[in-house]
């Protein structure tokens, strides 16, 4: 019998390397698995390389674990916002390798590792300081920039339902890169507020098939 | 001279966008747009963390934690709308199925090249969100701002200064004195403030004009 649920937190984080890349799923607060970063932040894992679209705000979750030290570089596309203090200081002593990338880039960057794309070209970028270095072509009439996969060795992702075979569903705008995430890196593990009985799902209405899906714990909202 | 406030420049923008456009409107005043269309007319908004058919603001009580915009203000789903992860989102976007966004700016060029991003080669901490995927991608990209910076100088300008966002993309330009088309010649004034002269906006504006 397939049971991806796992009872604790030390399970669902258990063997995360130092060194790892990290995915992070959620858009600003909503769909952010803020209990699998309090795991994480408790698990130890250090040099971590984290991929998310904000680069956290407060002193919690993402930004608590970068004010730790364990973050060695950070790749998202917006990671300055109200409460990113954290990020900032860091940043700014030069305690943080920052890769700023455009958000569609990086949302098709996951979707092109889940894939298996090895890279893809995109108008996104072409003329600004973002594409400095890279390689460009024209296709079709028009300059592009050729931009690569993203995979990751961790995928942290905020589901609303999760069934024993790791079928998720999502709430409202919750989804955002949680889905891109879950099938981009080689572990995916699921914070799910709900649990639901196999075969309860709609089929038409899961978000992410379980077969991106790794570990899920059970984290009532 | 009167110039036009926040308000009537995105009730002017509202006017210019017909029924059945699929339309995602920047963070900062491009968001005032919606306000003013109407919900009889069928104009289906788009926000990038993936939400197509964004409603207005909900009404006390029916706040729900779970439906943000990309401004990450809280907002309702209109009948119709649809809910899609991040890179189906983008891929409306850089797909070219969005028929139009509406970007607020620090410069503009009369080739339609746009700055929006960062306003030093060095910025202490850049951020660029999906700004360059919706300069680059949508059909359409029309800017709104203010004509001059808050110390007077020209935002249409014949080579942007600070760090570009996208190449010769922008259409059309809305400003608290006019609406100007980018053409082939630079920048053609369409419409002018009520109370603002040639005189006064050449005066206003580093870029080329033509009437």
């Amino acid at each position: 019998m397939i049971d991806k649920f796992v009872r604790s937190m030390a399970e669902a984080m258990d063997g995360i390397k130092d060194g790892s890349v990290v995915l992070l799923g959620g858009f600003g607060s909503v769909g952010q698995p803020d209990a699998l970063l309090d795991g994480l932040i408790e698990q130890g894992a250090r040099d971590l390389v984290v991929v998310a679209n904000n680069a956290g705000s407060g002193h919690v979750g993402l930004a608590r674990l970068m004010e730790l030290g364990r973050v060695r570089r950070i790749v998202c596309s917006f990671p300055r916002s109200a409460g990113s203090v954290v990020f900032e200081e860091l940043y700014r002593a030069g305690k943080l390798e920052l890769e700023i990338v455009p958000q569609g880039t990086l949302a098709e960057r996951m979707r092109a590792a889940g894939a298996g794309v090895g890279a893809f070209f995109t108008p996104t970028s072409v003329g600004t300081k973002l594409a400095e270095g890279k390689e460009q072509r024209e296709i079709n009439g028009r300059m592009m920039v050729l931009e690569h996969a993203l995979h990751g060795d961790i995928a942290l992702v905020e589901a609303w339902q999760a069934d024993r075979w790791g079928n998720l569903t999502y709430n409202k705008s919750g989804r955002n890169f949680n889905a891109v995430m879950a099938t981009a890196a080689r572990t995916t593990i699921v914070q799910t507020h709900h649990v639901a009985e196999l075969g309860s799902l709609n089929p038409e209405a899961i978000g992410t098939p379980g077969i991106f899906v790794d570990r899920v714990l059970h984290v009532p909202g | 001279m009167s110039l036009w406030t926040r308000t009537e420049m995105a009730a002017r923008v509202a006017a210019d966008i017909p029924e059945g456009w699929y339309v995602n409107l920047g963070i900062g005043i491009p968001t005032m747009v919606a306000d003013h269309v109407a919900p009889e007319r069928e104009v289906i908004f788009h926000s990038e963390n993936g939400v197509l058919g964004m409603g207005p603001a909900p009404v006390t009580g029916h706040e729900d934690k779970w439906l943000i915009n990309a401004g990450k203000q809280l907002v309702t789903l209109r009948a119709g709308g649809a809910y899609v992860h991040h890179a189906d989102s983008f891929a409306m976007i850089r797909g070219g199925h969005l028929d139009l966004c509406v970007l607020g700016a620090f410069e503009v060029a009369e080739n339609g090249d746009i700055a929006n991003w960062a306003t030093s080669e060095n910025d202490t901490a850049p951020a660029v969100g999906g700004a360059m995927d919706l300069a680059a991608g949508a059909r359409r990209l029309w800017v709104m701002m203010e004509h001059t910076t808050k110390d007077g100088r020209s935002k249409l300008v014949k080579k942007c200064g600070y760090p570009l966002t996208a190449l010769a993309c922008v259409k059309r330009v809305y400003t608290n004195m006019a609406v100007l088309e980018v053409t082939n010649a630079g920048f053609k004034v369409v419409e002018m403030a009520p109370g603002v002269t040639r005189e006064a906006l050449i005066a206003a504006t580093i870029a080329e004009l033509t009437f």
